[in-house]
């Protein structure tokens, strides 16, 4: 079980109110994701479930059980933190058998335990080896291991994967879901990668300034984002947003449409613009086209389509696809 | 230093700096050795003849030489034991959180700035005095006799006062450790389940290993060769109780003159020293690699 609810919750550091009264539910089994830009209290609200760190006011409740008073230890929460914090003086087998010493389990079931967390994460020829000497995707997983001995009601990562390069970040992004699904215990992720995060959730919430923007799944979020700020933050690259006349139009302050809903041609469309930039992926190429009277425009076209720099294009929203926002800046319905 | 040539250039560069240590070291250390050899006592001028090892004869078969030896050690010991302990006890506490730290802190430094053989009147004649002193003071507060320290026991008073001065060193050093260690790792071992006394043995202490290391063989270098503070307040008595290794050898050149003797004794000490650096080196020197 790992149901955990925050009902009113506040932090505050001296006078900043960081986190301003917050309600989340987290169902049990759930992968839930943590993004917002940096500062916005991502890792301030994970260190509160977690219990390192006070909270200033509200309630957080754990399986039911108010565990807003409750010490660490005793929440059964586990954390991967981002420096991996491993004990370096430990050997890999001391690392993750640390929190079933401190429990005093019997020394055969812990021997059990971690001969079974080394296998799944396939650290068995690292056991004897020190944290110094190990790479950091495999000290990552060491992290992962020692959380996952203490079979815990939930997983709270705290940007796990920041120190890691690109390639092996996909890995262990791939190797975390996969440890969700066989192990289908609530699992609560904090990054600012909203790759990570469409990628891994079965729901996201947005953050800013502490606030709660937005709870839904990622195509949720990504198809009726509530308001500016989650259009523009889910999605990549970033959802184009457009003033003034043509938002006017369409009864709207400002309206927002994505780069892959453009349309784009050589001699006619809605928009004429002067490429700037392309960026060939490959499968697809990017390109950033400045309109007259806006911001420059990002467009999604095929991975062969040769416009180069001062090329004229034209392009078109898919009329569907255009969110539009009101002066406060939600979503218009 | 990667290349061939670099390396030899560097070498040149500091060839003046070896060679000059060097002479500074190996001179003395020569004359020492010399005059140990030689039957020289400043009462007796004259021919000092050659008389082999006969001044280390007499130094070694001298009954208060194996006192010195056992005197030096319980007093490197005792200090060692009381400023480690104490020092992991208050770079845990100064850690803390708390108002007014930085004028704790320096406070707590404080007494290392001053001079062993200042200190050590400070203590002689303010806190040990059987008479004006502040612990008599307190014994006749609550009723009790007054306790004459140094003259009932010598040895455990000059530890309190050596252990007084190098207290806040080992602070300082294990302070700067204490501030090193990654607050995550506690906070991982928070959630862990460990206690605070099972965070302390099983973190904060072998975090500490290294600087207790280079604390103990700092320490232990200079405690070999503590003098002022046995001058100033026992001068090595009652008897010899409290005469230490280099008090003895200054006992022996100084006081009694015999340059021959006193450079025996000198080159004894010196050997020993050794001997102890090396026996450190060997058992705790492996904390210091990486
Ligand atoms: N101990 C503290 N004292 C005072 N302010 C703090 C403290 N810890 C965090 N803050 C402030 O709280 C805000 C949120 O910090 P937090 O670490 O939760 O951000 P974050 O969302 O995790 O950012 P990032 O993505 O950069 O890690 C920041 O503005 C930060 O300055
Ligand atoms: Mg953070």
């Amino acid at each position: 079980m790992g149901k955990i609810s925050l009902r009113k919750v506040t932090k505050k550091f001296g006078e900043v109110a960081v986190i301003p009264s917050l309600d989340l539910e987290i169902n049990d089994g759930e992968f839930v994701v943590f993004v917002g830009p940096s500062g916005c209290g991502k890792s301030t609200l994970l260190r509160l479930i977690a219990g390192l760190e006070d909270v200033t006011d509200g309630v957080i409740e754990i399986d039911g059980v108010n565990a807003t008073q409750t010490p660490p230890a005793k929440r059964g929460l586990a954390m991967v933190f981002q420096s991996y914090a491993l004990y370096p003086h430990m050997s890999v087998r001391k690392n993750i058998t640390f929190p079933l010493k401190m429990a005093g389990m019997d020394p055969a079931e812990q021997e059990r335990r971690v001969a079974n967390a080394a296998k799944v994460l396939n650290l068995t020829d690292y056991l004897e080896r020190k944290p110094g000497q190990l790479s950091g995707g495999q000290r990552q997983r060491v992290a992962i291991g020692r959380a996952i001995v203490r079979e815990p009601k939930a997983f709270l990562f705290d940007e796990p994967l920041s120190n890691l390069d690109a390639a092996l970040r996909v890995n262990m992004r791939l190797e975390i879901t996969e440890l969700h699904h066989t192990l289908k215990t609530t699992m609560i992720y904090v990054t600012h990668d909203q790759v990570e995060a469409m990628t891994m959730a079965d729901k996201i919430v947005v953050l800013q300034a502490g606030r709660v923007e937005q709870v839904g799944s990622p195509l949720e979020l990504y198809n009726a984002p509530a308001n500016i700020f989650v259009a523009g933050f889910i999605g990549s690259p970033r959802m184009n947003f457009v003033t003034g006349a043509d938002a006017d139009k369409l009864n709207a302050k400002t309206i927002g449409v994505r780069p892959e809903h453009i349309d784009l041609s050589k001699d006619a469309g809605h928009w004429k613009g002067t490429v700037t930039v392309s960026e060939h992926l490959g499968s697809d190429t990017f390109l950033h086209v400045a309109v007259e009277g806006q911001d420059t425009m990002t467009v999604r076209a095929d991975g062969d389509v040769a416009a180069r720099y001062g090329d004229t294009v034209y392009l078109t929203p898919q009329a569907d696809r255009i969110h539009r926002f009101g002066a406060d800046g939600k979503t218009l319905k | 230093m990667a290349t061939q040539h670099s390396r030899s250039a560097a070498r040149l560069m500091i060839s003046p700096a070896v060679i000059l240590l060097f002479l500074w070291m190996i001179v003395p250390l020569a004359m020492t050795i010399y005059f140990s050899f030689l039957n020289y006592n400043l009462l007796r001028p004259g021919a000092h003849d050659f008389v082999g090892f006969r001044n280390y004869y007499y130094f070694l078969t001298d009954p208060s030489f194996l006192i010195a030896i056992k005197n030096t050690l319980i007093l490197v010991l005792g200090v060692l034991v009381i400023t480690v302990v104490g020092g992991v006890a208050l770079a845990v506490l100064l850690d803390q959180p708390m108002w007014g730290q930085g004028i704790v802190r320096i406070l707590v430094i404080a007494p290392f700035f001053v001079m062993p053989t200042v200190s050590a009147l400070v203590w002689k004649n303010m806190f040990l005095n059987p008479v004006n002193g502040l612990f008599a003071y307190f014994a006749q507060l609550m009723g009790l006799q007054p306790y004459d320290f140094l003259s009932q026991s010598p040895l455990m008073s000059i530890i309190m006062i050596v252990s007084w001065e190098w207290l806040p060193f080992a602070t300082l050093i294990l302070l700067t450790a204490m501030q090193s260690l990654d607050s995550e790792q506690m906070e991982a071992a928070e959630m862990d389940g460990a206690s605070a006394i099972s965070r302390f043995i099983y973190i904060t202490l072998p975090h500490l290993t290294r600087s207790i290391t280079v604390v103990i063989l700092i320490q232990t270098i200079f405690l070999l060769s503590v003098f002022a503070e046995i001058l100033v307040t026992t001068n090595g008595g009652p008897g010899t109780a409290s005469t230490n290794l280099p008090y003895l050898v200054y006992g022996q050149s100084l006081l009694q003159f015999d340059v021959g003797g006193g450079s025996a004794g000198g080159i004894v000490a010196v050997i020993l020293a050794n001997i102890v650096a090396i026996f450190l080196m060997r058992m705790i020197g492996k904390n210091l690699e990486a």
